[in-house]
This record gives C-alpha cells, structure tokens and sequence, in this order.
C-alpha cells in the first residue's frame, strides 16, 4: 500500500498532465507486477465489489475513534468524503509493514459475504495497521468510490510509455471483461486482459458544436444523423462469442435478450456501434421506457413486450474479422448498411438514418429532434477514422437548447468531494398560485464562485435544518434547463424532468418572477417545440 | 440576552457595567480587541484598547484612532470592573480578555491556539467561571502535526522545487502565518514576500519580533535576480500575474483548512500545507478543561456542534451568534485576508 499510496500522493499533488503521466509511468516500471494490473483496473473503472456497507464502516469507525456517531456524522458532513472522514478521525498509529496493494485486495475480495463480526475485525485490523495516507485509500477501496484524477487515457498513455506499445493498441488491450486477480501484467500489457473474442474496441466520442456548423466547410463532406437519446452500444459477433458492451464497458448481452437471434445472422467477424433504444415499432420510445430495462439483470416478459430494445446501427469496426477502424466512415457506413441489408427482416438492428441536405435543411431537420425523440444531429467528418476516445474535429453533437423555465431555490444541501462544505445541491420551486411547488433538484452549472457565494448566503438564509439539508428563504431565481420532462406519480409535482440543471443564476429576478408549474403541465401535454407556453402576465 | 457580567448583543460582545465592547463588529464608544485581524478589529469605534503588542499593527491597518495600549497581565479598572490581557499564542501581539467583578470571572479567548509556534507569545490558561471560546477548527476532523514536520514537509517542498529550477509561492495569511513561516523554516534560500506581508512582517520587525530578513517583490526582485526562492504572499496573489513573474513556480497555500482534501482540491492547488493558528480539536478540549469553567460559550466555528460536544460532556454550554447570525459551520472562510493595506501618509 505504501507505493500505491506514494503514486495517490503524487498524482493528488499536481494538476499538470505531464507530472501526472511521468509519475503513473515511474509507478508502472517499478511497483510489484500484481499490483500494477489493480491499479490499471482501478483506474479503468473496474473495482472489487464493496465488501462492507456505508453504514456499518460509520459504525465501526466512530467506535475505533472513541466518539458518539452524531459526532462522526457532523465531521461526515463537513468533510464530504467518507474514506477522509474516517482516516481523519482515527487515532494516529504506528505502522509496521502494512500489506500491498495486491494482498489488501485480495483479502477484501475474500470478505465478501463474511458475517459481520469477520468483516469487521478484518476492517478495524487493517486501520490500525496502515497510516493515515494508506488507512484513506483503504477507506477508498472500501467504499468503491475509487477517483485519482486521473483519466484512462492519461493512464493508457503511461502504460504505452512504460511498453512501447502504442496507446491506441493498448487501450484496446485493456477493454473488455477482465479480473485483475487472474490477470498478469505481462498477458495484459501484451496481449490483453480479455478474451479476444469479445473485446470490444475503444468508442469514438463526440465533441459538443459550439460553433455554427457552417465552418465546419461543405455539407457534402459530412454526415448528419439523429442524436437519439439511448445508451451506446457495440455488438460484436464473432466466431464462438456473441457481446453487446456498453459505452461503460459493461458486458450487458443479457440484459437485452431479444438481440441474442442477431448472432445467427450478422456474419462472423462483425462489429457495430450504434444506439440501444426501446423500440416503438417504428420509432423509438421516450428514454423512460429504456430506463427500466437498464439496471435489471433479468428482465421480466411484461417489460420486454412493453419496451422491447432495439439498435439503431451508426457504425462498423470490424468487417470479415478485419478492423476497419482506419477506413473512412464512408466507407464503413457503405459496409454497413450492406450487412444490415442483407438481414432477414424482423431483427431488432436498423441504420440510424442519415440526413442529407444543406447545413440550412439540417437545421430545420434538427428543430424537430425532439418529436423523434432525439437530442440533435450528430455530425461526422465522411472521411474520418474510427478514433480511439474523444478526438476533437471529426465528430461533433449539434444539440438543441434545452428547455427552461425560472425558478426559485428553496432547499440547499452541502455537496461531495471537491464541493465538500459549498452548498452545491439545490431544490427548487415552481409557482403554484400562492404557493411554491417543488419539482426539481439541480447540482450543475454554475462557476465555484457562484457556489462559494451562494453558500455565503445559505449560512445568512437558513430557515430551518433537516439533518444536512437547510430550508432557505425563497429568494435566488435561477434558470433551469432541461433535455426532457414525463409525467412521473412518484414526485409531488407529477412531473419528472431529465438532465435538469442550472443555465444561469438570475440576479435580475425575483420570487414574483418565476414560471408556474402549470406552465410545465401544458409542457407535458404538447410535449414538441422547444419552447414553454408564455407564462401568464404579472400581477393576476 | 442577558447572562450575567457579558452579554451578548448585535454588535457584539458587550459588558454593562463596564460599558466597553470586546471585538465588536459595528462601530461602539468603547472596544477592548483581542487582535488585530480585521474581523476582530474593526474601524470605527470611538476608543480601542488592546496590547502594547498588537496594536501598530492595528494602528497601521486602522488609520487614524484613538487608542490605548496595555501590557499583558496589566489590569485596569474600567467602572469598577477589572480587564486584563494574557497572550493566546493565535499571533504576535494577540490577546485572550480577562473580565472580572466581584468575583466573577469571564474570559474571550478570541481566537487562540495552544501550541507555541517560537513567534507568539504563547498562550497562557487562564481559570475563570465562564469562557467564550472560539471554535473555529471545532470538530474531531482537525488535528494538527507538530510544527516542527509541517516545517520538514514545507522545506522538502521547497527544495523539490529549487532543485527542479521553480520558484516556491507560499500562500499564508500576512498577519500572524507569513512570520511564523519565515521564522519557523530553515534558511534554505531567499525569501521574497508581497507587499500586503512585508508591511506587516515590517512592523512586527520592528516591534523586535524576531523575524529574518526578508526581500519585498519589487521591479526586477524575480526568479533570475532569486533562483530557489520561496516567495509568502496573500492567498489571492496565486494565479495571478503577479506571480506569474516568477516564471516557472509551484504554488501552495498553508492554513488548517488545508486539512480538509475537498477545500484544497477546490482551490485548484495540488498542495497544502496543514498549519493553523487556531486550536485544533485537542487543542480546544485541552484549553477548556484548563480554564476550570463550568459555562461554556462557543462562538466562530462550528458552533452547533461543537456545543452539543461541551454539553455531552457536562458543561453548561451556549452559542454567541457572530454578525451574520448563522452557524458558521457552514461557510468556512478561511482565516481573514488582511484588509486593504491604507495609503502611507507621505
């Protein structure tokens, strides 16, 4: 654990990319080989499952620091982050030799399902063995919420550096479904931690548009399609494997069976990216409808005839067992629509369509995104690669402005981690007649400025405390913009929004100024267009 | 609210009797300041008294006032009611405030730390039957290293970085933490300051606090004139152009907030250095049980916590509201800026 912490140490310390990469590349030359394969798997998202629950390690800790848990709680809640809590509030000890990385993971992994009492004497054991920089990351590891600043790219570059293998390649080792406990650096780094098989490729991501889309040069040169508000997939059907992996590299082939039948159609050695959508026949079906399938392992005959999924095909990586990342999307997008062609019909995977015309007839196109249930266009350069990761200047999303209305903040509630102590996650309100009906919670958008003065403001405008909630005079007006909005029985407003978040703070505005929640109702009801009824005029 | 020899009013602390207010925050006739950080000494009172020691800072920060000064351990009646001064060791020249009258004893820490850092006088315990103390670091969260390794950690640092060609820029508070880094650090190369520290640094010199010499960042004072420097300025010089003179520099800032990974990372800083001038939580357990006092008043901090701790453990405990009427738990402002330096007169 000491050079793992080491490594945390460093990287904490600095927030330039080049330190960062040099002492990830020092920790990958020199650091013991197995815990080497934990870190790239911590730092690629894949973390042990959590052994112990939140509430039994506030237990355990606050009884190992000697103090009452109401204590622990009110320190919980000004530092924000339960591994530093408990690292702070322990007593300093003396440490021997503490455990590695490897060993500390391993022997958490076998706790797993222990009775409480085991579970515990290890937990308590492993505190008084490590200090305070280990007894934080062990907390970490604890806990699962595992983040070091550091993101996998800038952790593939290292590893590239330290191999000599070249950062695309090797981040298309380190995809796919692995378990770093039956994993060595070696077969990682050189071959790959997963089954060939049904390793996925890296995903190519999109940059948001800023700009018009009329410097991006000529239209011919571009393909426009739906920007669908799905999950990103990629189906890969090869010779003895059948995986559907999504964007977060979760193997979930069995979470939609109804794409099982497309292993005995597409030919082997075919890989697509594309979107998973509940399929309304002929369109998709609001994000909603998706949203119960993800999550669930297993899923029930009611929800598959309810919200059957489908894939709208955007892309082809690999063509015979070729990858074709290299290839121009025109070329592989003609490949594509070949294949799909030639599939019987009745499979659920069809082309995402694409666009066609000038930047003027995509424009109006995109305005009624939102009546296909999509957020925009995407844009991608014809004559562009498959690139590995974000790659700024082939492949653009062209969103439509959210929807907004104004509305005043009535609950405030500290945030987490970098906003521990900053009042950052609000509640707010909308007008109800002469009352102020809740309808929305929102944590983003506004500059750490804002959120230290808002915050001044939280102490001077408390009315009353519920645990680390404060119920605030109903002042601050912000602008709440938002992707989506569906009615939902489980929120008093009967209303449930997607994506809600802070546009801008209003200081021109008052509590007199805000929308009504009965501008959102007739919003729900003529759900297109992309803008709110008008709200009434003042002073009724 | 009325409770006994000091109450507690809008505009501060205040003594009946006596007819004086200690650190209050709107102007009054009569104020008795503990130090001379600008939410304890304010502008506008019509008579300030404080230590001998603390107050040309206070004069220099002030302006034009009219003020006493008074040794520590003097005592001076003030209608028929005894005050006292006794160092609290929170910077040079700062003050807890004795208050007694017909056998009852009242003490205001003001803000305080236990630990002598070799600059301040250090603080000296005082018994009485009431103490209102600060709580600013007032959670089993904050406890503090020895000086003397956050000195060995500051140092490193330093060295890492002259070795590497950066200048060091130390973000400390002017009054009170820039000396006690200057003073506590070993003299492992020159050590540059902003204008806002050296004017105060300039004034505890010539107090005779013992300070080293130090070298204000004037036209042509940079990384080529200073390599391996350590530069102390006020936590809002980092990242500006100001200290982007230097060229190549890592930044850090040192205060106990530091302690606290979310409030660093928030700062943009890679790194802190833990160092207070405020009593950790030991430090104020420690500082309680040794005045003797059954009552108990918390007051800048964490208040509402920090009195449900002094209940738990038998005190008769209660909150003094600061200006602003909330719990300050909530807004962790850092220790005070300096104010705006004033125009020396020609």
């Amino acid at each position: 654990m000491k050079r793992f912490a080491a490594l945390f140490n460093a990287l904490d310390a600095t927030t330039r990319t080049g330190a960062k990469t040099a002492a990830l590349a020092a920790y990958f030359r020199d650091a013991p080989h197995p815990d080497r394969v934990w870190t790239v798997a911590l730092l690629s998202g894949r973390r042990p499952k959590r052994a112990v629950n939140a509430t039994e390690l506030r237990l355990w800790a606050a009884e190992a620091a000697g103090i009452p848990l109401w204590l622990f709680e009110e320190s919980y809640a000004v530092a924000g982050d339960l591994a530093e809590t408990i690292a702070r509030l322990l007593p300093e000890t003396a440490t021997s030799q503490p455990p590695g990385l490897d060993a500390t993971l391993r022997a958490l992994i076998a706790l797993t399902g222990r009775p409480p009492a085991e579970r515990r004497a290890h937990v308590t054991a492993t505190w008084a063995a490590l200090g305070a920089d280990e007894r934080f990351l062990f907390n970490k590891l604890l806990t699962g919420g595992f983040r070091m600043g550091v993101s996998q790219g800038l952790m593939t570059r290292a590893l590239a550096q330290v191999t000599g293998v070249e950062a695309s390649v090797m981040a298309h080792r380190l995809m796919g479904d692995w378990d770093p406990a039956q994993t060595s650096f070696a077969a990682l780094t050189e071959t790959g931690g997963s089954d060939g098989a049904a390793r996925p490729y890296p995903f190519a991501l999109a940059s948001p548009l800023e700009d018009a889309p009329e410097n991006l040069g000529p239209p011919e040169d571009w393909l426009a399609e739906w920007k669908w508000d799905g999950i990103r997939g990629q189906i890969i059907a090869r010779a003895g494997a059948f995986a559907v992996w999504s964007r977060g590299e979760d193997l979930i082939t069995d979470r939609f069976p109804e794409f099982a039948p497309l292993q005995d159609h597409l030919p082997p050695g075919t890989v697509i990216d594309g979107e998973i959508v509940a399929w309304g026949g002929s369109a998709p079906l609001p994000f909603a409808d998706l949203q119960k399938r993800i999550g669930r392992k297993t899923v029930p005959k009611r929800l598959l005839a309810e919200a059957p999924a489908h894939v709208l095909a955007y892309d082809l990586l690999e063509d015979a067992g070729q990858d074709l990342r290299d290839a121009p999307l025109s070329q592989r997008r003609a490949r594509l629509e070949a294949i799909l062609a030639a599939l019987p019909p009745g499979l659920p995977l069809s082309p995402s369509p694409t666009i066609p015309g000038d930047w003027a007839v995509r424009a109006a196109v995109r305005d009624g995104a939102r009546g296909r249930i999509a957020e925009g266009l995407m844009l991608k350069r014809l004559s562009s690669p498959y690139h590995v990761g974000r790659r700024r200047g082939d492949w653009w999303k062209w969103k439509l402005d959210p929807y907004a209305v104004d509305a005043v903040m009535i609950y405030a509630q500290a945030g987490h981690g970098r906003r521990a102590n900053l009042y950052t996650d609000f509640t707010f309100a909308l007008r109800d007649g002469n009352d102020l009906v809740p309808f929305t919670k929102a944590y983003s958008g506004l500059t750490d400025a804002e959120f230290a003065e808002i915050t001044r403001w939280v102490g001077r405008n408390t009315q009353e405390r519920f645990g680390p909630v404060r119920r605030v005079v109903p002042e601050l007006v912000f602008e709440i913009g938002f992707e989506g909005i569906q009615a939902s029985p489980r929120h008093k407003s009967g209303i449930a929004l997607r994506f809600p978040r802070m546009l801008r703070w209003r200081r021109d505005k008052g509590v007199a100024d805000i929308d009504t929640i009965e501008a959102l109702r007739l919003l729900l009801r003529h759900k297109t267009g992309g803008c709110l009824p008008p709200a009434p005029p003042e002073g009724i | 609210m009325t409770t006994g020899l000091l109450t507690f009013t809008d505009r501060g602390i205040f003594c009946p009797e006596g007819g004086f207010y200690i650190d209050p925050w709107r102007p009054v006739d009569r104020a008795l300041i503990t130090h001379g950080h600008s939410d304890h000494a304010r502008w506008g009172h019509g008579r300030y008294l404080a230590t001998h020691a603390a107050l040309p800072v206070i004069r220099h920060r002030l302006g034009n006032i009219t003020a006493e000064g008074i040794a520590y351990a003097e005592t001076r009646q003030i209608n028929g009611v005894s005050v006292s001064f006794h160092p609290a060791g929170h910077v040079p020249g700062s003050a807890q405030i004795r208050v007694e009258r017909g056998g009852e004893v009242w003490v205001v820490s003001g803000d305080y730390k236990v630990e002598a850092d070799g600059l301040s006088e250090p603080f000296v315990p005082l018994r009485c039957h009431s103490f209102i103390t600060e709580c600013t670091f007032g959670l089993p969260l904050f406890r503090w290293a020895p000086q003397a390794r956050v000195s060995d950690q500051i140092a490193a640092w330093w060295q890492a970085n002259a070795a590497e060609g950066r200048t060091s820029i130390l973000a400390a508070y002017g009054l009170g933490k820039a000396q006690r880094l200057m003073t506590m650090l070993p003299g492992l190369g020159p050590i540059l300051t902003h204008g806002a520290v050296e004017a105060t640094t300039d004034i505890l010199r010539d107090q005779g606090y013992p300070i080293p010499a130090t070298t204000r960042v004037t036209a042509g004072v940079d990384a080529k004139s200073h390599p391996g420097a350590l530069v102390i300025a006020p936590p809002s010089a980092l990242g500006t152009s100001w200290a982007g003179r230097f060229g190549p520099a890592a930044e850090a800032f040192a205060s106990g907030w530091m302690a606290l990974r979310g409030i660093r990372r928030r700062r943009g800083l890679g790194t802190g250095f833990v160092i207070s001038d405020h009593a950790d939580w030991p430090g104020l357990n420690t500082a309680i049980r040794d005045t003797g006092a059954t009552r108990i008043f918390a007051t800048h901090g964490y208040t509402t916590p920090f009195r449900r701790w002094l209940e738990d453990q038998g005190y008769d405990a209660g909150i003094v509201q600061t200006e602003f009427g909330g719990d300050e738990a909530d807004t962790p402002e850092p220790e005070p800026e300096p104010a705006p330096e004033p125009v020396p007169a020609p």
